[in-house]
């Protein structure tokens, strides 16, 4: 199976993405809802899916349907290579060693998977975990996790009221016994993308790994892991036109090479005798049990569709539309739009609240023109306590969404403020 | 009904003017609740006698769907018994409030009131199952 490999930084500059046109290959958008054309501005929760990956989790269950590694007739070694070949596709969308990519059901498991099976072994009772004040539950609770058990200090980077990460105290946090720093690359509620190659830079001198949250970041850039100095990065499918239940860990080599398994069962072995066993080599050994083949599958052809798109096309769309979408809320009345200011740069996302009207309803009433948004604490409490807010709106852009959708976004809320007789 | 008739009609109108807000100096019961969805919180109030409400208030924060649903519930709750009041059903508070058609995450918030209700008045008539709980109506969202 050829891989396409990413373009070099230097390849001429992409073609701007046609959205309009795009939306052709996702079906799910062509809904009406209460009556009104479908506004998707949630894709931060999770994609839409094209038709090239609904068509190829399909043929699989058609066509292939049989299990990976097992068998050796023809369907057996048909879905072993489908199921492989989407691994090469992501390690080339990577640029990473096939071998360090590892199927997992979603990011939330990735990072899981590193905080056992990496931080059971390298995080004392002396030692302490850094994270970020801005953090999903995602990559945040398996840390304090963590250091319950091992009995370590978990250490919290602040953010700044522009949603960046206050990095004055980094050095001197670093130094206080931190063994792994886990953040994310780009926010699920603000939209600010964390200086990752900076931190990583500064973590490796204080002799920390660097564990990345990119579950906001691969969908929307190109991303290479050791580009970025990380030494683990975990990333969801469904947030980047895949299918739910398929995500990726990737992690250095050494580091995956030393770890001890994590879930063991089959697939994962070398050779088992009743009292001991051997473990698979990379990346089989983290892949335990029958894994989401299908979905495995679709999301080789996501990440077919958005190579073929190009990432950078895709970043320039999704910066450019989220800022639209940031100055034009913020230039409504009583509308606070948090993290970067208007004409900050940002990804993808944008949360605000309308004063005197809560998110969630302000959501209800916006479903009601069929402009779907996502209201609550987005998985990232804390970040809502350093807000002082309970919940925030967020709408979110991806590839098939247009400035009409923006317009549309802006109408409605200029309706909420109307029903709720301008507070 | 679209959403925002609604919301026009009359919960917005409870929202800003919610009846029976501001809690009691010396309630028999007081139980909070809090819906982790949206971040609503609710603390009612009832005054007894014997068995019967005889007086309901309430304080909290929240989206105008639970607060118009608390003062619903503070109006209605006087005269009944709190065997009564703990059984009742969730699309009997749904009709009461007029809204038997939200989507299940916003009948968490149309619900809040009446379960948090409901755990004071179970926990006050030691009926034991589910009494103390935390008056929380469902899983955190992702
Ligand atoms: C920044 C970030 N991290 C982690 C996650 C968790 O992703 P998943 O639920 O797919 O594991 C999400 C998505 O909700 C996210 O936005």
């Amino acid at each position: 199976m050829s891989a396409t490999r990413l373009p070099a930084q230097d390849a001429p500059a992409p073609r701007a993405l046609d959205p309009e046109r795009l939306r052709a290959d996702f079906p799910a958008l062509h809904r009406r809802v209460h009556g009104h054309p479908y506004t998707y501005l949630d894709s931060a929760a999770t994609s839409q899916r094209p038709r090239s990956v609904i068509r190829a989790v399909d043929a699989y269950y058609r066509r292939t349907n049989a299990n990976i590694h097992r068998g050796v007739y023809a369907a057996a070694e048909e879905a072993t290579a489908l199921y492989e070949g989407a691994r090469d596709r992501i390690a080339a969308l990577l640029d990473v060693d096939r071998s360090e990519v590892i199927y997992t059901r979603n990011a939330t498991e990735g990072l899981n998977l590193v905080a056992y099976a990496y931080g059971e072994g390298h995080v004392g009772p002396n030692d302490a975990v850094l994270v970020t004040e801005s953090e999903h539950h995602s990559n945040l609770l398996p840390w304090q996790r963590l250091c319950e058990r091992r009995g370590a200090r978990l250490e919290v980077l602040p953010v700044t009221d522009r949603g960046e990460l206050d990095l004055s105290e980094l050095d001197a946090v670093l130094a206080r016994g931190v063994r792994i720093v886990a953040l994310s690359h780009v926010s699920n509620v603000l939209g600010v993308e964390n200086p990752v190659a900076y931190v990583a830079e500064r973590a490796h001198r204080a002799g920390a790994v660097v564990v990345v949250d990119a579950a906001q970041s691969v969908p929307h850039m190109p991303v290479r892991p050791r580009a970025l100095g990380a030494d683990f990065l975990a990333f969801s499918g469904h947030k980047m036109l895949g299918p739910t239940g398929i995500g990726v860990l990737w992690g250095r080599r050494e580091l995956l090479e030393a770890m001890p398994p994590f879930l063991t069962g089959g697939d994962m072995v070398g050779t088992v005798h009743l009292r001991r066993a051997t473990w698979a080599e990379l990346p089989h050994k983290f892949e335990a049990g029958t894994p989401a083949i299908a979905e495995a599958i679709g999301l080789g052809a996501a990440v077919e569709y958005l190579t073929a798109l190009d990432l950078r096309a895709v970043a320039e769309h999704s910066r450019t539309l989220a800022m639209h979408a940031a100055e034009r809320l913020a230039e409504l009345p009583r509308v606070t739009v948090y993290g970067p200011p208007p004409g900050a740069a940002r990804t993808a996302v944008v949360a605000f609240n309308v004063a005197g009207v809560h998110p969630h309803d302000l959501a209800t009433i916006l479903d009601g023109q069929g402009v779907a948004i996502r209201a609550g604490h987005h998985c990232a409490q804390p970040l809502m306590e350093r807000y002082g807010v309970a919940a925030m709106a967020r709408a979110s852009v991806y590839v098939y969404n247009r400035d009409q959708d923006l317009e549309r976004l802006v109408a409605a809320v200029r309706r909420a403020q109307d029903v709720f007789g301008g507070a | 009904m679209a959403a925002d008739d609604l919301y026009r009609e009359y919960l917005v109108e409870l929202y800003r003017h919610p009846h029976n807000y501001g809690l009691m100096a010396a309630p028999d019961v007081r139980q909070e609740g809090q819906n982790p969805l949206c971040g609503d919180e609710v603390t009612i109030d009832l005054k007894l006698e014997g068995e019967r409400v005889t007086q309901a208030r309430f304080e909290g924060r929240g989206c105008a769907v639970s607060m118009a649903a608390a003062s619903i519930l503070t109006d209605l709750a006087p005269g009944r018994t709190l065997a009564e009041l703990a059984a009742m059903g969730d699309e009997e508070m749904l009709a009461e409030i007029g809204l038997p058609s939200l989507t299940p995450a916003r009948r968490k918030c149309a619900l809040l009131a009446l379960k948090t209700l409901q755990v004071g008045a179970r926990a006050r008539a030691g009926a034991g199952v589910g009494a103390g709980a935390e008056a929380g109506t469902g899983k955190e969202e992702g």
